[in-house]
């Protein structure tokens, strides 16, 4: 039994990890390399992509403006959507199904449509290139996705969980941060991940509502599209070094997520 | 129906625990009689939960054995040693409905149908749940569902213990005392041996014909309640029972007489002299302390009443006191007085009970 | 199902989520419906044209064949990523190293920006360069995904796969793991197989996170556009032209705002509808139950 939950696992951990071992391998060629040959590993190794990425301030700058709009939006929509996940989770009040609902209709725009209305929005109230305007802007579909996995995960547990520790004499934060959070700490790792990950890829709010001071990576990867085609090289060394974040990310909230529910004794 | 016998159980979570300290269980030698109701109480993380979970065979001790009836099971899971276990909260299965439910058990071991619908609706007029088996059971209340909880575990017909961890926790105050009542009439009438997990005394004291006590991950005493509350063997018993619990007063024995501060106590039995050393402790009870206007005089730090008596908190040679006083008896102001009952005192040695030589 | 405490005070619990989701739509969505009722010959200057966009989009049978195309995209990932994530869900370990490397890897394809994974898979997939070209027609089978309508099809589907299958594997697994031990133990001692114990416990309580992880995966495919844009640029020809590429198409080549802002509503009506009945049905099976 266990040996074949190894297998399944396997197998499709490696069906992942191909595709990547293969933008690795782009990574470290060049671009000419690339398109010229078929090779497993680079007959001409090469680090001139990381060197260009690392030297380059617009690049590194760039993880920089990235790493700190996403983190700012990352926090706010966790902790936004909390309270309002409990709310839903455990109230009933006036236009709760539909206020729910209408939360994940945010979603559901694509988003090329809105870029040049966002722009002006931003631009009006002069929060264009600023960190904070990015993570403001991807709260419309972050906050929608932490309310809805967490709103999940509080519905599994039972009512009379908060109920007997009212009798026990907790005070209302008191039960809600030291019993209540821990026991879906796991719904929590999970969407904090995501709404890192999915703050972290957004590529054209990013792009649209910067200029220079907070310009994230998304922008100067699409910079290597020139005219003579996409760098390639450069391209694939970008897009292995924005792994590290996110997978930083979920390193650390792994005991989060796997964290077995223990309901503590109220 | 089995006698359970626990021998030298001792356990830790960790892999290459060594020091005491990394054991939960510490060394538990017991055996629940057939038939019996125990509770097994003791404060949050002194292991009960740990040693229910090795009974059943959820979890495999790191030491000792685990015998049913003599067998050795310590290698059996939980399904062949035929028990059944009702948790803190109620464990239902969505999909069905409560006949479902109560019928599983059985439906998986194979038995016939009409035996299966013979038992369910026995179990279900047990409880009360008659009326309700057809309706879906996650719709229920939490006590209902705890019944279902605890009816699965009456269907089988060969079981040889129920065990509960803590199942009323998430009931309503109102209906505990209800369910409780009914746990003990259930057994009265079924005869399963029985073992309650709690951490309240309440609930253990009512349900339970003998009380198996734990602190730390060792096994403090067993006995009825009468005997723990009129002779705790360890400190830790005679604090947890009780409310307020015992008196504790560091003393001295001095001439056979325990000696707290400069007080000589009265008591009906002498000490032997050897125990004149350190870690001696005096335990009474509040209820045992009596007003007696030619007793040692307390001074009286706060009186509380609860109705039917008050607890008036006192100061004796520097130590604070606990006192009992019965609706209708005057308390004076000031100079109080008091005797401790001669009988009810006990001698404690780094926590264990000391047992006095001659009757005096 | 929870019986929730009637609480009008709930409203303030949810008000900083209002604030911040409304102050991020309301205002954009106002200029895209403004747009999609005018007509605007540059300069802007704008004339008011009602309804004749909507009849225009939805007549064309451009775009019926961009919806149908999407259709099929979207179902198709939904039926191979849904079962698939559980699957994988359910055989990883929950406690030990394993955990971390599991978790660690699977979260990667998720991180790359999608314009990277869009290329990474082109250069993949090319049959003279790329390492799954190269292997696929080693083996005999004609692949060719820039010239040949169906290659290009399952490598557009191959690439969704392996990008997002991971999104439904966390949630689900993270819904696995806050199942409470109890359950397992009285499945255990009740003597239910596997196969019950992921009928009767796993898969209930799993219901709410797997209803988010569709409708999100649904939504998302739907709206799909740098991933295969970057890979077939909507080729070849237009046989992988979904939505929301023929929908840039027309805005930005052809600078048609009208049709494309009306275009944009009806899209987002579309996904909307669906939506809201898949989610309909979730919470009434809910309320069935209790």
């Amino acid at each position: 039994m266990k040996t074949k939950s190894n297998v399944i696992v396997t197998v499709y951990i490696v069906f992942l990890m191909l595709p990547i071992y293969w933008l690795l391998n782009m990574s470290f060629k060049t671009t000419n390399e690339i398109l010229g040959t078929f090779s497993l590993w680079p007959k001409e190794f090469t680090f001139e992509n990381y060197i260009k990425i690392f030297t380059d301030p617009t690049w590194y700058n760039g993880y920089i403006n990235s790493l700190a709009y996403v983190s700012i939006n990352t926090v706010l929509s966790v902790a936004v959507a909390l309270p309002a996940a409990y709310a839903f989770s455990r109230y009933r009040f006036l236009g709760d199904k539909h206020l729910f609902f209408w939360l994940l209709t945010n979603r559901m725009a694509p988003p090329a449509v809105f870029a040049l209305p966002f722009f002006q929005l931003y631009s009006a109230i002069g929060l264009f290139d600023t960190h904070i305007a990015v993570a403001l802007s991807h709260c419309l579909f972050n906050i929608p996705l932490a309310v809805w996995i967490l709103e999940g995960f509080m519905s599994g547990i039972p009512k009379e969980l908060d109920e007997t520790a009212y009798i026990d004499g907790h005070s209302f934060w008191r039960f809600f941060l030291k019993i209540f959070v821990p026991t879906i700490s796991a719904g929590i790792g999970v969407t904090a991940f995501f709404c890192f990950m999915f703050s972290w890829v957004e590529m054209l709010l990013a792009k649209s509502l910067t200029a220079v001071a907070a310009k994230p990576i998304a922008a100067t990867m699409t910079r290597t599209a020139s005219t003579a085609g996409y760098e390639l090289g450069l391209l694939a060394a970008a897009g292995a070094l924005t792994i590290i974040p996110g997978a930083i990310v979920i390193y650390f909230v792994r005991n989060y997520i796997a964290k077995g529910f223990a309901l503590g004794r109220v | 129906m089995a006698e359970i016998t626990l021998k030298e159980i001792r356990h830790s979570y960790q892999s290459n625990a060594t020091a005491p300290g990394d054991f939960v269980i510490r060394g538990v030698d017991i055996t629940w009689r057939e038939g019996g109701a125990y509770a097994l109480l003791g404060p949050s993380g002194c292991g009960k939960t740990t040693l229910l979970n090795i009974i059943s065979g959820l979890l495999r001790p790191t030491e000792g054995a685990v015998l049913f009836n003599g067998i050795d099971v310590t290698a059996q899971d939980p399904v062949t040693r035929d028990i059944a276990q009702i948790f803190q909260f109620p464990v239902i299965y969505d999909t069905m409905s409560v006949y479902g439910n109560l019928a599983f058990p059985l439906v998986n071991r194979g038995v016939a149908r009409e035996e299966v619908d013979r038992r369910v609706k026995e179990v279900a007029g047990m409880l009360d749940l008659s009326e309700m088996l057809d309706q879906r059971a996650v719709g229920l209340t939490a006590d209902n569902k705890q019944k279902i909880s605890l009816g699965r575990g009456l269907v089988r017909s060969d079981v040889n213990v129920i065990m509960f961890d803590e199942p009323l926790t998430v009931i309503d105050p109102h209906l505990k005392w209800k369910l409780r009542s009914e746990l003990k009439r259930l057994h009265q009438r079924v005869g399963f041996t029985m073992i309650y997990v709690t951490h309240d005394q309440t609930e253990a004291l009512t349900f339970a014909d003998e009380v198996v006590v734990m602190h730390d991950g060792d096994v403090v005493q067993v006995g009825t309640p009468k005997d723990l509350f009129d002779r705790p063997e360890h400190t830790f018993v005679g604090h947890f029972i009780g409310s307020p619990g015992m008196n504790l007063m560091p003393c001295q024995i001095v001439d056979g007489k325990p000696v707290v501060g400069r007080s000589v106590i009265p008591v009906n039995r002498s000490f032997a002299d050897h125990e004149k050393c350190s870690g001696l402790v005096l335990g009474i009870r509040p209820e045992c302390i009596q007003l007696d206007p030619e007793g040692f005089q307390v001074s009286i730090t706060r009186i509380d009443d609860v109705g039917h008596y008050c607890i008036v908190r006192a100061e004796f040679e520097d130590q604070a006191l606990q006192i009992f006083v019965k609706e209708g008896e005057r308390i004076p102001s000031e100079n109080l007085r008091i005797r401790f009952d001669r009988s009810s005192i006990q001698i404690y040695k780094d926590g264990w009970i000391v047992d006095g030589g001659t009757p005096r | 199902m929870i019986d929730r405490v009637s609480n009008q005070k709930a409203w303030f619990m949810v008000l900083p989520v209002i604030l911040l989701v409304a102050f991020n739509a309301i205002i954009p969505l106002m200029t895209v419906v403004n747009y999609s009722v005018q007509e605007t010959f540059g300069n802007n200057v704008f004339f008011w044209e009602g309804m004749k966009w909507f009849e225009e989009v939805l007549r064309s049978e451009r775009f019926h064949a961009s919806l149908g195309r999407q259709v099929l995209f979207s179902f198709t990932i939904l039926i191979i990523e849904v079962p698939l994530g559980i699957l994988v869900a359910l055989n990883m370990p929950r406690q030990g190293i394993g955990v971390s490397i599991c978790l660690v890897l699977m979260a990667l394809p998720l991180l790359i920006p999608w314009n990277v994974v869009g290329a990474m898979w082109n250069i993949f997939a090319l049959p003279d360069i790329g390492l799954l070209g190269r292997a696929i027609n080693g083996m005999g089978v004609e692949y060719n995904f820039t010239q040949n309508p169906v290659s290009a099809w399952l490598t557009v589907v191959a690439m969704d796969v392996w990008h997002w299958t991971s999104l439904v594997v966390l949630l689900s697994y993270a819904g696995l793991c806050a199942i409470p031990d109890p359950y397992y133990q009285a499945a255990k001692i009740d003597g239910a197989g596997r196969w019950q114990i992921f009928r009767h416990i796993e898969l209930p309580k799993l219901k709410r996170v797997l209803t988010i992880a569709i409708l999100l995966r649904f939504m998302d495919s739907f709206m799909i556009y740098t991933e295969p844009f970057v890979l077939t640029g909507g080729g070849p020809g237009n046989t992988t032209t979904f939505l929301s590429i023929d929908l840039v198409k027309i805005a930005l080549g052809q600078f048609d705002l009208g049709p494309a802002a009306a275009m944009s509503l009806i899209y987002f009506l579309i996904v909307l509808l669906l939506c809201w009945v898949f989610y309909t049905l979730m919470m009434r099976s809910e309320s069935n139950a209790s």
